[in-house]
């Protein structure tokens, strides 16, 4: 292209030639500029830590520095037998399983009560979403309280009936339950919401054409709403696994990965070994341990829906 | 049929599953309104629990009884107490100050991004594509140790744009947007770009007024998020005076100890800006919540 543009009798089609290749280029200036500004971003604070994060997770790097430089694969070898990241792990996993059913079920419950179209819908969304616009430390501090074992208002409730104090945080048996509870109470909002949006979309003739053919309401439900919601629910639980399995901020406050490290996740742990173990590499090998588990996990989920939407 | 009527009213304009001929008094719809009634109480129990230990005084909040009628009545004592001594104006300042730019600064970055993607075919588009589709799967939680090095490196700990930057733009809400401008017709830009206006002026006065609707939900997304991140704010600030709220009330939340009318002041003074936004702004909210929540799926 260059020499059509630098020999002087130019045919007329050279001309357009000419042209395009200064409005490719020209697009192609334009195209930067517009993308540039999340670009830089997206570099500076996306790619250029991820593959800092890998570097890192091959050295030895401490806070102050000794025992640096590469160690190969020595971290990853530490990691893979270090019984506290693989108790992370499964409580991590553990705390996924015991979430996202409830997370799904009842969200969709929910979601078909208030679409009934009772009377006060826009206090019962209120009642379930409002929690989810709250700061995981307000969450916190509401539960805490909640869950006080002297002065809190569910032990209080439960001695008015007669049953003993229960150490809803400190019971290794059940402090990993009453950070499912609290979560349910804070996020369910936002796949109620999802739901909701999704039931309003299904079309009214299909309704009709079910009541003409005698299925009652329960037959409607489960022959018409739950298959017109399969996409939603779907995308749902791929968002809810996923965003389970990143879970940091209640229980670190909550029970503080404790009693016993019962309810310590993984990216407590991550946090842990990284800012107040100060082993940098370490922690990051970890991340990146993590990291290869939520790409097999999303792998999974893909291949699941993709077969089921193909068949 | 005058609940119908009204509760269609309220709603305005979303579909009801049960038709005009049935009664709306039958059995079945009163159990399902039950139910519904005691889940929407159980719910809104945590908060009424902890408005009222607020109003209580520290003695009665700490008294082991539950009391709905506390012997020292109820005031707002502990609100004062909080707003008066505590760092908290400064530390809602703080986070108003980085959700708003967090939130200013995504929004743009995302729109230009989006519409380049939409429209402008240019050079390592596919590549720039391709790692922003990549990027979304990468959890922001892992990359926490090696961002504090670089932020270190920066000279950016302990800094509104330590707090802003890493979270000032989403690979998520530049596909949403993307998607957005490429359900435009082209044709009305077409029309604007024959009359000689450059790119960036087609931006500004076609494409971007006819999005209003998706860059609200966009932003009021991104807000919501910024206003409620810990664990960024939580490893990137150490000087007290620089706390987002969600940072801040960590640290009160062992300072005060046992002063538990206190400590609920302060979370409800915390929850309160975004449930009064919400309470205004509650049919956007949902609708952008709706329309943006799925990220980039």
């Amino acid at each position: 292209m260059s020499t059509a543009i630098d020999t002087p009798a130019a045919t007329t089609e050279e001309v357009t030639a000419q042209g395009k290749a200064k409005a490719k280029r020209g697009e192609t200036l334009t195209g930067w500029a517009f993308a540039a500004p999340f670009a830089v971003l997206f570099v500076l604070f996306l790619v250029i830590p991820a593959l800092y994060g890998l570097y890192l997770s091959f050295t030895g790097e401490t806070l102050t520095g000794a025992g640096s430089g590469l160690v190969g694969f020595s971290n990853y070898a530490d990691a893979l037998r270090d019984p506290d990241m693989w108790k992370s792990l499964g409580n991590t996993v553990w705390f996924t399983a015991l979430s996202t059913i409830p997370l799904i079920v009842l969200s969709l419950a929910l979601a078909l009560l208030v679409n009934l179209g009772l009377p006060g819908r826009w206090l019962w969304r209120l009642s379930f979403f409002l929690p989810y616009l709250l700061a995981s430390t307000v969450v916190v501090m509401f539960w805490s309280w909640m869950y006080n074992p002297k002065l809190g208002l569910i032990n209080g409730v439960l001695e008015q009936f007669g049953a003993g104090p229960v150490a809803w945080l400190q019971d290794p048996k059940v402090a990993m339950f009453s950070v499912v509870i609290t979560t349910l109470w804070w996020t369910i909002g936002f796949n109620f919401l999802l739901y909701l949006a999704a039931l309003q979309n299904i079309p009214e003739q299909q309704f009709e054409a079910a009541a003409l053919d005698g299925a009652g309401k329960w037959r409607q439900l489960f022959s018409i709403v739950i298959p017109q919601l399969a996409p939603t629910t779907a995308l749902l639980v791929t968002l809810q696994i996923l965003a389970s399995l990143k879970v940091f901020d209640q229980i670190y406050m909550l029970t503080n990965g404790g009693p016993a490290g019962t309810t310590r996740s993984i990216v407590q742990y991550i946090y842990e070994s990284g800012f107040t173990g100060y082993r940098f590499g370490y922690s990051s090998a970890i991340s990146y341990l993590f990291f290869a588990l939520i790409v097999l996990v999303s792998l999974a989920q893909y291949k699941l829906i993709n077969r089921r939407s193909a068949a | 049929m005058s609940t119908y009527t009204l509760s269609r009213g309220i709603s305005r304009g979303m579909k009801q599953t049960h038709k005009p001929g049935e009664n709306p008094w039958s059995v079945s719809r009163m159990a399902a309104l039950l139910v519904l009634a005691v889940l929407a109480v159980t719910w809104l129990v945590p908060f009424a629990w902890a408005v009222l230990t607020s109003l209580k005084s520290e003695a009665d909040a700490g008294a082991s009884q539950i009391t709905l009628n506390p012997p020292d009545g109820l005031s707002f004592e502990a609100y004062r107490k909080v707003l008066s001594a505590g760092d908290i104006p400064s530390w809602a300042w703080n986070s108003l100050i980085t959700s708003v730019a967090i939130t200013f600064i995504t929004v743009a970055t995302s729109a230009l991004a989006g519409y380049a993607f939409s429209r402008v075919n240019f050079k390592g588009k596919r590549l720039l594509y391709a790692a922003i589709i990549a990027a979304i799967i990468i959890p922001p939680q892992l990359l926490i140790v090696p961002l504090f090095r670089q932020m270190l490196a920066f000279n950016l700990v302990d800094t509104y744009w330590g707090i802003i930057l890493p979270q000032a733009f989403a690979p998520a809400m530049v596909l949403i947007l993307k998607r957005f401008f490429d359900q435009i017709p082209v044709e009305l830009e077409d029309a604007a770009r024959v009359d000689g206006a450059g790119r960036l002026r087609v931006f500004w006065s076609v494409v971007l007024p006819l999005s209003r609707p998706i860059l609200a939900a966009v932003a009021i997304f991104v807000f919501i998020g910024a206003w409620n991140n810990f664990l960024w704010p939580f490893i990137v600030t150490t000087d007290a005076h620089l706390m987002t709220l969600p940072v801040g009330l960590q640290t009160v939340k062992s300072a005060y100890g046992l002063q538990y009318a206190q400590n609920m002041a302060s979370a409800i003074l915390a929850a309160l800006p975004l449930v009064l936004v919400f309470l205004f702004f509650q049919r956007q909210i949902i609708k952008g919540i709706a329309t943006t929540g799925f990220g980039g799926q």
